[in-house]
């Protein structure tokens, strides 16, 4: 960059191949590097931490231990015992969102999930998963999830019709909550942060009015970890509750 | 027309930063849109080539459909590789960490309650050793007192017996030597009598002296 006071807040959010192979074909991209990285870090942590796996855990293993039990609760809370079948589904969704949102609070680093495609497809995975198990489950009684139980019959055709959007609705909502907040997040940070170069570029006044945008990047940081953590939570306890329905269609 | 591609420059620019190559572009772009209408083809036929050489770079990334293919197929490699691995290798041995910690602490507690109830057992048994010691005990200080109150009851009215039969026999002497005193009281009276009145007036015989003996001791 030429102009070091220009910043674009964009940029970050690029894709760049790293290897290519061949022209017009499938690069391994930063995307896919973090993607990668997730799995990763998720993969080596919970299995070196309980490599010795001990009786008394030590801190590494409690952290494991920790992550699985809450969103074993989470599950079985939303789903119930029924619904741990999809355990390992919902766990590897939190913690594929978590760490990918984690990662995206480092500096330099890329976020997919700020990329409405990833989010979208984990989503849509979520959605097919519901209704291809609900409907090889419940069978035709899955559709019971339209028409909710104790509403007078001349309610349902408004009822059921708001119901069926809703229920299509909802890889669009989970997907763009998601992918909205992480985006709208490090925007903002950047911004924020390019306040900060501008106006420090300005002399002695500037420096002082740059002090504004500082503490407001200090403060969108921690907000944004916050977010980070429950956008990933949000996202796997909607997707206990979808399954949820899976499992018991008649709400 | 010309607005807008302007817009695509000014954004490529912005991703390029390159300060020389801003006042190139912008210039001619500013002139073509000063031209108006009548230039804008010719305008559209140059920006069209600046578009095609940023063209990632005039859609906003994450929605620039060029990328989802690649990105779609990562995610199906990472997200399927993270699913195999947690459900396979990390979720069951997490699993199996707890749910043998949980079996160990119900055992160990299972093991406590089982010796507790031995402990109360062995105390239970204990109190009642302790109290038939006790009654034992307490049979035991009554059979002796027993003993001792019969055998001293024995011994004293072996003492009483004696006593009594000595007294009796003493009394049955006393008798008897009473009774043969006064037995013999009248013949010595006789005899006495006799000799009294042989020395008074004559002799007397032995068997007068009796009944005068016997008349005056019936007065």
């Amino acid at each position: 960059m030429a102009d070091p006071n220009k910043v674009d807040p964009i940029h970050q959010f690029q894709i760049t191949d790293i290897v290519s192979f061949g022209e017009g074909g499938i690069s391994f991209t930063n995307s896919a590097l973090f993607m990668v990285l997730s799995v990763g870090v998720i993969a080596l942590y919970l299995l070196l931490s309980t490599q010795k796996r001990s009786l008394v855990p030590n801190r590494v293993q409690l952290v494991s231990e920790m992550l699985y039990e809450f969103v074993a609760k989470m599950v079985s809370d939303s789903a119930g015992k029924a619904g741990m079948k999809f355990f390992p589904f919902v766990f590897s969704l939190f913690m594929f969102v978590l760490v990918a949102n984690m990662f995206g609070m480092i500096p330099f680093f890329f976020t997919f999930t700020s990329h409405i495609i990833i989010t979208f497809a984990l989503a849509l995975l979520v959605f097919v998963v519901v209704i291809v198990y609900g409907l090889y489950k419940n069978g035709l009684k899955f559709l019971k999830l339209f028409v909710p139980s104790g509403v007078p019959g001349y309610v349902l055709p408004i009822v059921v019709p708001i119901e069926v959007v809703s229920f299509l609705s909802r890889p669009i909502s989970l997907s763009v909550r998601l992918f909205a907040n992480i985006l709208a997040g490090h925007i903002t940070l950047k911004v924020f942060a390019g306040f900060i170069v501008t106006l420090g570029g300005l002399g002695f006044l500037g420096w002082l009015g740059a002090l504004l945008p500082l503490v407001m990047t200090v403060a969108i940081t921690a907000l944004e970890f916050l977010v980070a953590a429950l956008q990933a939570y949000v996202f796997a306890v909607l997707t206990s509750m979808y399954i949820n329905d899976a499992i018991h269609p008649s709400h | 027309m010309a607005g807008s591609a302007q817009d695509i420059i000014i954004v490529a620019q912005a991703e390029s930063g390159d300060a020389l190559q801003q006042g190139e572009v912008v210039a001619p772009a500013e002139e073509h849109a000063a031209e108006g209408e009548h230039a804008a083809p010719a305008d559209a036929g140059a920006t069209d080539t600046h578009a095609s050489t940023e063209a990632h770079a005039e859609v906003f990334p994450p929605f620039d459909p060029a990328s989802f293919g690649g990105q779609l197929l990562w995610l199906a490699i990472t997200f399927a590789a993270l699913y195999f691995l947690m459900s396979r290798v990390a979720l069951p041995r997490i699993g199996s960490i707890l749910e043998t910690r949980r079996t160990r602490i119900e055992g160990d507690l299972k093991e406590a309650e089982r010796l507790r109830q031995e402990t109360e057992k062995a105390a239970a048994a204990y109190e009642a050793a302790l109290a038939e010691a006790r009654k034992n005990a307490h049979g035991i200080a009554e059979e002796t007192r027993a003993g001792i109150k019969a055998d001293i009851d024995g011994r004293r009215a072996d003492v009483e017996a004696g006593l009594a039969k000595r007294v009796a026999e003493a009394e049955a002497r006393i008798q008897a030597d009473k009774d043969a005193a006064l037995a013999n009281v009248g013949s010595i009276a006789a005899e006495t009598a006799q000799a009294l009145v042989a020395k008074i007036s004559g002799s007397v015989s032995a068997a007068e002296a009796k009944a005068a003996v016997a008349a005056a001791s019936k007065e």
